[in-house]
């Protein structure tokens, strides 16, 4: 199977093997990337462990980790929590605040418009395990919030036992609203001024104009957007890994965090590649619907 | 309250909210630097009595944060070399060929694209026990690269496209290879390209914690970011001065590759009008 040159006639002299251009790259998605998908699809239904009988021989258990799955509440739980992350800090909060943002920024001071947007790109450059720590000492019991609502005379909560899922979900925000920043101030960029100053002679309200013109108008850059900040924030692990691993309880156990301390914590690794699959089949469907989206 | 008084709201408004969202992301960030210069570091943030450099040079001088500093710069950099070169090898085909299997290939790359990486990592680990990979930083690096590939790969041919085939032509004419025109003529036309991939590659590897967390476990061959957490999360958090003099550094590389990455990425293609007159 030869490859046909786009234009040139020079490459059907030449007669290049273009294969071994692909070959390395190949190779090496092959072995660590798309082997070990296969693996989960194996591992999902075996015994698979660190420790105990099952480490020595490796057995087929069937459906047993998927009964136990469907049984086991904290996978509730856990499906639950990834799906209020999800739709908190990414459909919600980095979507809707890096959206406002972007729109309020829009023909402002631009000295202005550059310390905000430096400020809100310092979270997202900012590496995860660092976010993490900020956070962290943020919503500690002697941190910085509780210091401020104290001298306001309100007294401190202990947020990270009280509220552990809204602060997850406040770190990710802060760490992941730039991207979306970012994608909407070019996609607004891109709304011709000609067709909303139109709608402003025809006497429409801003807000009018934000829905009937604006949001229309960047539709698309909002669903490529949410499937990829979705996607992102499916396997977040650090974050919520680091500021309460999970806790208290299970109060903020995501199926990362709990594929982890199935696989490594409690050596079970069978069990937690059927929970890897779980994730990989929910990163799967959002993938095959984001594909679609760019392809229309 | 009159028109003039709305309009007044409708102006000062955008900017309060806006006020209000920078510094609700300021003083997370403002904790950690003004922390990292404080000799009392608390967990609050609070203008410090008196300033100091020594949790910089306590993080320094430590010769166990040297070596994750160290290890963790080879481990990206060896990353994003790799990711580039063969990113560019295989970006060449699928851009100059009309290649039966290009569509649905470059498909499959963009789904792996956005495929989770942490769904991977307990069969991962466990081929990494098989190949005696484990607690290998080459081993870590290798699986990197392979996670970063289809990024850099879609990545790279979409620049590469853009690179117009008249000058590779005129290199061949003149007796050039293949190679050579890959090495002389597209390379150098997309710097910029080349440079987003390496950055994106070097910074998403810097930053990672999950994968060496998972594929590491002697503590001398740690970079940077498990060292950071192995600081925070075993001496419970006390030392908070030069734990945050810690983070300050080790968020450096990654701020300053960002910006580098604005300027190559503003740069665009001033090179394209190559061909043109």
């Amino acid at each position: 199977m030869g490859g046909v040159p786009i234009s040139t006639p020079y490459w059907r002299r030449k007669n290049i093997t273009w294969i071994y251009f692909l070959l390395p790259s190949i190779a090496i998605m092959l072995l660590f990337f798309i082997y070990p998908i296969l693996l989960t699809f194996f591992y999902s239904f075996t015994n698979l462990a660190l420790t105990g009988e099952a480490a020595k021989e490796l057995q087929f258990v069937g459906l047993d980790n998927y009964t136990r799955m469907f049984q086991d509440p904290t996978v509730r739980v856990s499906i639950w929590n990834t799906l209020v992350f999800l739709i908190g800090s990414a459909v919600i909060g980095q979507q809707v605040l890096g959206f406002l943002i972007a729109l309020l920024m829009k023909h402002k001071n631009k000295t202005f418009r550059r310390i905000i947007g430096t400020v809100v790109l310092a979270g997202w450059v900012t590496p995860e395990i660092v976010c993490a720590l900020c956070l962290y000492s943020f919503f500690g019991d002697e941190g910085t919030l509780n210091a401020i609502i104290t001298s306001l005379g309100i007294s401190p909560v202990t947020w990270l036992y009280t509220v552990p899922m809204l602060t997850v979900i406040l770190a990710n925000i802060w760490h992941g609203t730039a991207f979306s920043m970012l994608v909407f101030q070019a996609a607004l960029d891109d709304v011709p001024s000609e067709i909303e100053e139109a709608a402003v002679v025809d006497g429409a309200s801003k807000l009018q104009i934000l829905f009937r013109i604006t949001i229309p108008y960047i539709k698309e850059t909002i669903t490529t957007n949410m499937m990829l900040v979705t996607l992102q924030t499916l396997g977040v692990f650090g974050l919520i890994y680091a500021m309460t691993g999970g806790g208290p309880g299970t109060a903020t156990m995501t199926l990362p965090i709990f594929m982890y301390n199935q696989a490594f914590v409690n050596y079970q690794l069978g069990y937690g590649t059927a929970i890897s699959l779980l994730l990989l089949l929910l990163g799967i469907v959002l993938s095959l619907f984001y594909i679609r989206s760019l392809k229309e | 309250m009159n028109t003039k008084q709305r309009k007044l709201i409708y102006r000062i408004l955008p900017y309060v909210i806006l006020a209000f969202i920078g510094i609700c992301f300021l003083l997370p960030l403002l904790w950690v630097l003004v922390a990292s210069v404080d000799p009392n570091a608390m967990q609050s943030l609070k203008m410090p009595k008196q300033l100091t450099a020594g949790n910089y040079a306590d993080v320094l001088t430590s010769s166990e944060n040297q070596r994750s500093f160290v290890i963790g710069l080879l481990m990206s950099l060896g990353q994003a070399v790799i990711v580039v070169l063969l990113a560019v090898l295989a970006a060449y085909p699928l851009s100059r060929y009309q290649l039966k299997f290009k569509k649905p290939f470059m498909l499959t790359i963009l789904f792996m694209t956005s495929l989770p990486i942490t769904a991977v990592m307990v069969p991962v680990y466990q081929l990494f026990l098989s190949l005696k990979l484990y607690d290998n930083n080459v081993g870590v690096v290798l699986f990197y690269v392979a996670s970063s590939m289809p990024y850099g790969i879609w990545m790279i041919k979409n620049f590469m496209d853009s690179v117009p085939e008249d000058l590779e032509e005129a290199a061949w004419v003149d007796g050039a290879s293949v190679i050579t025109g890959i090495r002389k003529i597209i390379a150098p036309l997309m710097v910029p390209g080349i440079c987003t991939v390496a950055i994106f590659t070097f910074s998403g590897s810097w930053g990672n914690f999950f994968v060496p967390y998972i594929l590491l476990q002697t503590p001398e061959k740690f970079p940077a970011s498990l060292k950071l957490y192995q600081f925070f999360g075993q001496y419970g958090m006390v030392d908070y001065g030069r734990l945050a003099a810690f983070s300050v550094l080790y968020a450096i590389p990654s701020i300053m590759l960002y910006i580098l990455s604005q300027r190559f990425m503003s740069k665009g293609f001033s090179m394209q009008g190559g061909t043109k007159g």
